[in-house]
This record gives structure tokens, C-alpha cells and sequence, in this order.
């Protein structure tokens, strides 16, 4: 175990390593960064000054090495435009895509787990093929779309919810329902194929001959042994939403992290991009590192293969 | 005893019905397609679209960039004072509808296509290299597959696209680069079930070169799961191409692409919703049919093991 430990570590940080230098390059690799940032029609004189002061003119190594190592003290530049630190406007839009993501959590997890079970105690039923549907079709939509349609539906004809803004938790049930309904699919599906397969079991079985509850033996004995692959698949999700989040923010006017690095992006705001791309590539990595050494505690099998 | 009465009795699984006895794999696909609703469907659709994509200039009654500001917000055939002319209405620009969703099926399935199969390239190198040499080999490749997963995917094509501009060939070379991630898990694995196989083993044996037992035994049993895998990655390719296009670094107006009809038709969307509602409907409709053409494929090349 602590070999496979060390062994996951060591992978984690070199692929974190890794990732930090292609989210630094990224917006480096039209080559010359300065004329970008200096527009079209700029004299050279311009454009050297642009260098210079952003510290452009250097070899590219050493301003990763500065902006890594910056970076490690919690310092990661400053925005070209605004001229706000990276890490305020980090920290503002943290907490509104980080509520986002987890209402759609709880949301996947409210409706995955529970249609799952109920897919899977009805094999081949009315029921099981509409789950299967409803996840299909939410895989197939275009979360822009379905939510351009949502404000269209429930924020103008019924009136119900609000259409934009992020001030009240009424402001994320449209964008909860958008990013729930894409990425229902997979949770839902493993939960089914899961509790099919624990259903087949002898304790199963044997829970069933004693007499005991359907409901007891589904919950307490099926579902228990049914759900850590989810657990592990629910953490990926988690990663992807946090990742994805940019079209539904842009939907949405919500100011998070996908809205802010959307827009650094159109501006060639190198500092502000590179950090979120980087903070989001590392938190992935750590979720699924997390998700990895669960399993491996559940499943001792996990860390001897 | 004649020898197919033997034969059969030999086969107990081939017994089931007498007209099962002499069909070949190949057969048993057909005849498991015939029978599957959801890849039925989802090949009409596919097919129906194709055709419309490649006859555009011939079925389209206008000009999909005549605009014509006389004739803004004309309404679609279903709606009060509609007409056949505009069978769903103009927009802003008062350019049809209609003809604009067909060129843009162009727009979408040329992209996803290539998008698709250069990632296939890509994927299926990675994941066979990985797969078939394993070790150390391996180990690297496991890593770039790592690497691939924790780079936000949507956020990376933004970037690379604000950086090289957006041409349809740039769209296609980013979606390729960022998509190839399923391919190589998949072949990797199926390489590495396939590599302690006999006939590997024999062509070894044989004194076949790695690059030989390559490409003549394990590419073409990898055949199947890569085209179920194109067919997937094709669907997630129309929606990273709109989603981009949605966010106005895609395919750049006057072009008409799915998704940048859905972003023109948004600052209208509370007056004339059908603007959004129809594009959106459109790419819906093709990626849940690809997906269920997708999924089809693979229940009917590969039956076992579905879940």
C-alpha cells in the first residue's frame, strides 16, 4: 500500500509539473506574445516596450521558473487589464463556480442513485428505458442550448427563476439543472450495472431468504457494495464540471472561474489564464488522485496490480 | 449421422435455431442490426443528414448569405402569416433559416469527420505503442494519457484557437489534439488482451517484425472498436465545434454553423425563439443519433461484455 502510495504521488507530480508548463505555453504559442498584447499596428519600438515591461524579452525557461516559482509562494501575477491580483480574482470566482459544481453534485447524486437502483430492480422495464433515455438524451444536448431553453421555459413564459445574475441561490437552479442534466449519464449508469451485478450475489440472495425488506435488502446491503465505483466516477465529474463550466457561466452571466479565464482568453491575458488553467488541471489531478487511494483502501486489490 | 448434424452437435451454442447453424460472425452482426430500433435510427438520421450536407447547393431554396432586411423575422411556416418561401422564418438579416441550418450540417459533419479520425490516428498510435510494447513503454504512455485527462479540454481549444485563429482546419487539428484520449484507453487495453493471443504468438514465432505483428494481426482486430469509438468521438466533436462556435471562436460569421445560429438567434431569443430553438434542436438530433448509431455498432460487433 505505501508503495502503491509513493508510486501514485510521484505520477501525480510529474503530471502536475507537466501540466502547469503546457497551461504556460498555451497562450505563447503563437510565438510572439508582445505583438499581441501591443495589437496590430503597433512599431516595433511599441512592441519591445510591451516586452520589456512584462518581462516577455527573456528566455522562455526562465519565466516559467519565475512564474512557477512565484506561483509556489502563492503569488501569480497580476491581470494585464484590470491590474487586479490573479489570486483575488481567483477568489472571486472560485466560490461561484465551486457552488455551482456542487449543487450539480448533489443534484447527479440525488437523481443517479435512486433512478439507478430503480433502472436495475426493473431490468428492461418502462422505467429502466426511460432513465436510459433521459441520460442519452441529456449526453446529446448541448448545454448551451438547454439552457438558453430553461431561461426561455421557466425565467420568461412561467416566470419562475430568475435568468442571470449570482447573488441569490435562485440565481443556480437553471445552471444546476444544465450541468446535472450532462453529466447524469455516467453515474447513472454505473450505479444500474453495478447494482445488477451485487444483485446477483449470494448474500443477496441470502438477505432475500431470510425474509428481510426489499427495501433493506436494496439500500442496506445492495447499494452499499453497488456504489464505490461511483464514488470514484462521481470525483472525475466533479473535475469535468469545475473544468466545463465556461459555456453554462457564459449562459448563465454567472462570474466564475469559466466566465473570468473566457474572457482573459479573448484579451490575451496571459497571467490570468495560465493560473486558472493550471489550478483547474491540479485539482483534477488531485481528485482523481484522492479517488484512487479510496478505492485502493476499499479494495486492497487495487494497489498490489 | 451426416457431418452438419455433427457439426451441430458439436456447437451447442449454434442449436438454438436451425437457421443459426451455418452463419458466420459476420452474418450474426447483420442480422443483431436488423434487429436493434436505436441503430436503426440512428443510421437513417445519420444518412439523412449526410445526404443533406452534400446536396445543399441543390435542395436549399436560397441563398443561405442573401440578406434581405425587408424581409427580417419573416415567420416560420407554422406560425401566423408563414409561407412555404421561409419555411422557418428569417433571421435578424433576414437570411432563411432553413437554408442556413442545411449548409450548416456541412459545417458540422466536415468538422466532427476529420476532427474525429485524425484523433483516431493519434489515439490508436498512443494506445498500441502502450499496449503492445507495456513495461516502461507503457508507463510513459500511461502518463501522456494522464497528462491529456487533466488539461481542462474546452478551456485548452479556447485558447488554441484565440492563439491560431479559427479556419475550419485549425478547429479540426484542435479538437484532434485535445480528443484522441478515448482511442488510446481503448485500443491500449484491447492491444494488451490481443498480444497474448495465439496467432500473435505464432506470427512471433514466425520471426515477424513488432512492426509487422502491428500492423497485419492487431490493427485489423482493433478495426471494430475503433470505428465505435469514431463514431462516439464524432458526436462530441459536433458539440465541442458548436460550443465554440456558440462562444464566437468557431467557425466566424456570415458561415452558417449550428452553433453560431444559436448565439445570432440569442439576442433575439425572447421574441423569436424558434432562432434557438431550431439549430439547437438540429445538432440535439444528430449527436443523440450518432450516439445511438455508436452504441448500436458496438452492442452489434461486439456483444459480450457491454458494460
Amino acid at each position: 500500500m505505501l508503495r502503491f502510495l509513493m508510486r501514485r504521488l510521484v505520477v501525480s507530480a510529474l503530471v502536475a509539473v507537466t501540466v502547469s508548463i503546457l497551461a504556460f505555453g498555451l497562450l505563447r504559442l503563437s510565438g510572439d506574445l508582445a505583438a499581441e498584447l501591443a495589437g496590430s499596428g503597433a512599431s516595433e519600438e511599441q512592441i519591445h516596450k510591451v516586452a520589456l515591461t512584462y518581462g516577455l524579452d527573456r528566455p522562455t525557461y526562465i519565466q516559467y521558473l519565475d512564474w512557477a516559482g512565484s506561483a509556489l509562494r502563492g503569488d501569480f501575477g497580476k491581470s494585464l487589464f484590470t491590474g487586479e491580483a490573479v489570486s483575488d480574482i481567483i477568489a472571486h470566482a472560485l466560490p461561484v463556480t465551486a457552488k455551482l459544481a456542487f449543487f450539480s453534485l448533489v443534484l447527479i447524486l440525488v437523481l443517479a442513485i435512486p433512478i439507478g437502483v430503480l433502472a436495475a430492480t426493473y431490468p428492461n422495464s418502462w422505467i429502466d428505458r426511460a432513465a436510459l433515455a433521459v441520460a442519452t438524451a441529456g449526453q446529446a444536448m448541448p448545454s448551451f442550448w438547454f439552457g438558453l431553453m430553461l431561461i426561455l421555459v421557466f425565467g420568461v413564459w412561467l416566470g419562475w427563476t430568475p435568468i442571470s445574475g449570482q447573488d441569490g441561490w435562485s440565481n443556480f437552479i437553471l445552471p444546476t439543472a444544465t450541468v446535472a442534466l450532462s453529466s447524469l449519464a455516467a453515474p447513472m449508469r454505473l450505479t444500474r450495472a453495478g447494482m445488477l451485478e451485487v444483485m446477483q450475489s449470494d448474500f443477496i440472495r441470502m438477505a432475500q431468504a431470510k425474509g428481510l425488506p426489499q427495501r433493506v435488502v436494496l439500500y442496506k446491503h445492495a447499494l452499499r457494495n453497488a456504489i464505490l465505483p461511483v464514488v470514484s466516477v462521481l470525483m472525475v465529474t466533479f473535475g469535468h464540471i469545475l473544468a466545463g463550466t465556461v459555456v453554462v457561466e457564459t449562459v448563465f452571466s454567472l462570474h466564475g472561474l469559466g466566465y473570468e479565464v473566457f474572457h482573459a482568453i479573448l484579451r490575451a491575458d496571459f497571467p490570468v489564464v495560465q493560473t486558472v488553467v493550471a489550478f483547474v488541471s491540479i485539482t483534477y489531478i488531485l481528485l482523481t488522485l484522492l479517488s484512487d487511494l479510496i478505492n485502493a483502501q476499499l479494495d486492497p486489490r487495487i494497489a498490489l496490480s | 449421422m451426416t457431418i452438419d448434424a455433427a457439426t451441430t452437435a458439436l456447437i451447442p451454442d449454434r442449436q438454438v435455431a436451425d437457421d443459426d447453424v451455418y452463419l458466420s460472425p459476420r452474418q450474426l452482426a447483420w442480422r443483431r442490426a436488423r434487429r436493434h430500433p436505436g441503430l436503426l435510427f440512428g443510421l437513417a438520421v445519420v444518412v439523412l443528414v449526410t445526404l443533406v450536407a452534400v446536396l445543399a447547393g441543390v435542395i436549399a431554396p436560397h441563398d443561405p448569405y442573401e440578406q434581405d432586411l425587408s424581409q427580417q423575422f419573416a415567420p416560420t411556416v407554422w406560425q401566423e402569416g408563414g409561407s412555404w418561401i421561409n419555411i422557418f422564418g428569417t433571421d435578424s438579416l433576414g437570411r432563411d433559416v432553413f437554408s442556413r441550418l442545411l449548409y450548416g450540417a456541412r459545417i458540422s459533419l466536415i468538422i466532427a469527420f476529420f476532427a474525429a479520425s485524425v484523433a483516431a490516428v493519434i489515439g490508436t498510435a498512443i494506445g498500441v505503442i502502450g499496449g503492445y510494447f507495456g513495461g516502461r513503454i507503457d508507463a510513459v504512455i500511461m502518463y501522456l494519457i494522464s497528462c491529456k485527462l487533466s488539461l481542462p479540454g474546452l478551456i485548452v481549444s479556447l485558447s488554441l484557437v484565440s492563439v491560431f485563429g479559427s479556419s475550419p482546419v485549425v478547429l479540426v487539428l484542435v479538437i484532434a489534439f485535445l480528443f484522441w484520449d478515448r482511442y488510446a484507453i481503448v485500443t491500449r487495453t484491447v492491444t494488451m488482451q490481443l498480444r497474448e493471443r495465439e496467432f500473435v504468438t505464432a506470427a512471433r514465432a514466425l520471426g515477424s517484425s513488432h512492426s509487422r505483428i502491428i500492423i497485419s494481426e492487431i490493427l485489423p482486430n482493433l478495426l471494430n472498436h475503433i470505428i465505435v469509438v469514431l463514431t462516439l468521438e464524432m458526436a462530441v466533436a459536433i458539440l465541442v465545434e458548436a460550443a465554440l462556435s456558440f462562444l464566437g471562436l468557431g467557425i466566424q460569421p456570415p458561415t452558417p454553423s449550428w452553433g453560431n445560429m444559436v448565439s445570432e438567434g440569442r439576442a433575439d431569443m425572447f421574441f423569436q425563439p424558434h432562432l434557438v430553438a431550431i439549430p439547437g434542436l438540429a445538432i440535439f438530433l444528430l449527436v443523440i443519433s450518432i450516439n445511438l448509431l455508436g452504441d448500436g455498432l458496438r452492442d452489434v460487433t461486439a456483444p459480450d461484455g457491454r458494460n
